[in-house]
């Protein structure tokens, strides 16, 4: 009888402990946001986006900075998705089960948690070094290279959901696999492929390290694509450390919208897939 | 009756090629990335390479006035704070996959299972300014002056932790790294538990084991290559992480006995140095590190990867 109970209280220790492991992760969490919360609100202004990054010891906003980032971050979606889905279309139709194929889909699950700052050091020496300057579509190539990963992976993994049927039916009208896939294929996995397009601008926008030594920073309005363009994160990253408050609110300020903007896109990517995980379950 | 148009065939069949084409030359151009990468890092190290040769990795000395650099400092900081990340994220990883496999009620799965899911989509510059602004104050507060008292005398173990408490420090970033690959270790156990058959815990169960025998004896024998898998994922993670550590480790290019003194990676030297960095053998040095940190990295994911690809390929890129 000694014994029995000795292994429930074993059991109620570690489920118990298993439970503060759970509190702490979720904490953390909530932890974060807080602080952002809390440090970050008190920026918030029209300002913040209407006027330009401020010289130490002025007020300012960070027009500059949303604007480059935003530039970077579509521009980096628009050249990396193509090509991952194209590449994930070859996965998943033309090259499925050849020796090809399992290397690129281990290399691209490598890529996916490679450090960024390596892309970084990459692109410097192909772009930067090349053209002798930083410059804005050094940092977007450097975005597009971390978003192919993740457009690659879904787009395979939601053309695998396609019922087989769908895809015998178009052929067996006389359609090639290109037709098939254009027509069928991608209408059928459309909100699949949205929602990695959705994580791969999750990823990217508040990518820090890979745009340090290719975009750079600017201080001033600039939307020339080959010279050094502001943006979010190496604002924060430089205003956060200095001494100046005005520069340190501007940092939390931006810390709060790089946050919630990626937390919206995040969780808008999950309600999708729990919608369609339902309407697969029920309508089938 | 429909006539296929010859004209109309041919052109379908140049479409198809075209297409066909463009897929496998994207396919393809991953593959050249990663060769890229490789080989444009081993041309850009090659000055520093050729110059310090194997010293490279053995010296401390880290000195840009004479030109003098040595790698050991930074893998030193980049070991021991990862060491310390894994030490505190894969128990309590371990015990999140744990809860939300076996203790959570459904109707929380979901919810709880998405938050730590949000937690690894959390920018790591955030993580910095979290841990800089109120994690190191909170640690040099409480925390370490706690450890400097208690384990600061004890033999062996007790130089880990002598010396002022600074705050920031090779602790305090190896504690904000935990954090940061806790959900990835969390949530690749939790997939990897997901896959053990029912059946095999249910006769667990009927043999009249409690929850804990069963994930003891059970899960984790049967889901072993998953558990060490998902480890090496967020020890790749650890290993690269860079602008969060660059927020809290105090960027000093030496190697201290003590955890609570400053220190510096790899990849937050290159991050802090890399802009600043004049003449060749700094630069080519600073990507000298670049390419270490590449290929540990390089290993440890790979591992990982062949590990949790014997298991069934699912779920979504976390």
């Amino acid at each position: 009888m000694n014994r029995r109970a000795l292994r429930k209280a074993k059991n109620a220790a570690f489920l118990f402990l298993s439970l503060v492991a759970t509190m702490t992760g979720l904490a953390c969490l909530a932890a974060i946001l807080w602080t952002l919360l809390s440090h970050g609100i008190a920026g918030m202004s029209w300002h913040l986006f209407a006027e330009m990054t401020p010289p130490p010891g002025s007020k300012g906003g960070l027009l500059n900075a949303l604007y480059g980032s935003g530039m970077m971050t579509l521009l980096g979606i628009l050249i990396g998705s193509p090509i991952g889905v194209l590449a994930g279309t070859y996965l998943a139709e033309y090259g499925r089960n050849s020796r090809l194929s399992t290397v690129i889909r281990f290399i691209n699950d490598v890529l996916l948690s490679a450090p960024s700052i390596i892309i970084g050091l990459f692109v410097y020496e192909i772009v930067v070094v090349r053209m002798g300057h930083f410059s804005a579509i050094a940092g977007a190539l450097a975005l597009a290279i971390l978003a192919i990963p993740v457009t690659l992976r879904t787009t395979e993994d939601m053309l695998n959901l396609v019922p087989v049927g769908m895809k015998d039916s178009s052929a067996a009208l006389g359609a090639y696999p290109w037709r098939t896939t254009l027509s069928v294929l991608y209408p059928a996995a459309r909100s699949g492929i949205v929602t990695g397009l959705l994580l791969a601008i999750a990823r990217i926008s508040g990518e820090t390290a890979p745009l340090l030594f290719t975009a750079l920073n600017n201080q001033f309005w600039s939307t020339q694509l080959n010279a050094p363009m502001a943006n979010l994160p190496v604002v924060i990253f430089q205003f956060a450390l200095s001494p100046y408050k005005d520069w340190q609110d501007l940092a939390w300020a931006g810390a709060l919208i790089i946050t919630v903007t990626i937390l919206i896109l995040s969780i808008s990517a999950r309600v999708i897939l729990a919608l369609l995980q339902a309407e697969r379950g029920s309508g089938r | 009756m429909a006539i296929i148009d010859p004209r109309h065939a041919a052109k379908q069949l140049i479409y198809e090629r075209i297409f066909r084409a463009l897929t496998l030359g994207a396919a393809v151009l991953v593959l050249l990335i990663l060769g890229g990468v490789a080989i444009s890092l081993a041309r850009g190290a090659w000055p520093a390479i050729s110059h310090f040769g194997f010293s490279f990795v053995t010296r401390e000395i880290w000195n840009p006035v004479t030109d003098e650099y040595g790698a050991l400092a930074p893998i030193y900081g980049t070991v021991v704070t990862s060491l310390i990340a894994m030490l505190l994220a894969v128990p309590a990883g371990f015990g999140i996959a744990l809860f939300l496999t076996e203790l959570c009620p459904p109707l929380l799965k979901r919810p709880i299972g998405v938050a730590v899911e949000l937690l690894a989509a959390v920018p790591s510059i955030i993580f910095g300014i979290w841990g800089l602004f109120v994690l190191a104050p909170v640690l040099q507060r409480h925390t370490q002056p706690w450890l400097i008292a208690h384990l600061g005398h004890v033999p062996f173990i007790g130089n880990l932790f002598k010396g002022p408490p600074f705050g920031i420090g090779v602790l305090t970033a190896g504690v904000v790294l935990a954090i940061m690959v806790l959900p990835f270790i969390a949530a690749t156990m939790r997939d990897v538990f997901d896959t053990v058959p029912p059946m095999l815990k249910e006769s667990g169960y009927g043999l009249g084991a409690t929850t804990w025998e069963v994930m003891w004896n059970v899960v984790v024998p049967h889901s072993r290559v998953g558990i060490v898998g998902g480890m090496m994922l967020g020890l790749g993670r650890a290993l690269g992480e860079t602008m969060a550590v660059t927020f809290v480790i105090g960027n000093a290019h030496r190697i201290s006995s003590s955890l609570l003194a400053p220190g510096t990676t790899i990849s937050s030297a290159i991050a802090n140095e890399f802009t600043e960095a004049v003449g060749d053998l700094y630069t080519s040095s600073l990507i000298a590190l670049g390419l270490l940190l590449f290929l540990i990295t390089f290993t440890v994911i790979a591992a990982a990867q062949a590990m949790l690809r014997r298991l069934e390929r699912g779920g979504f890129a976390v």
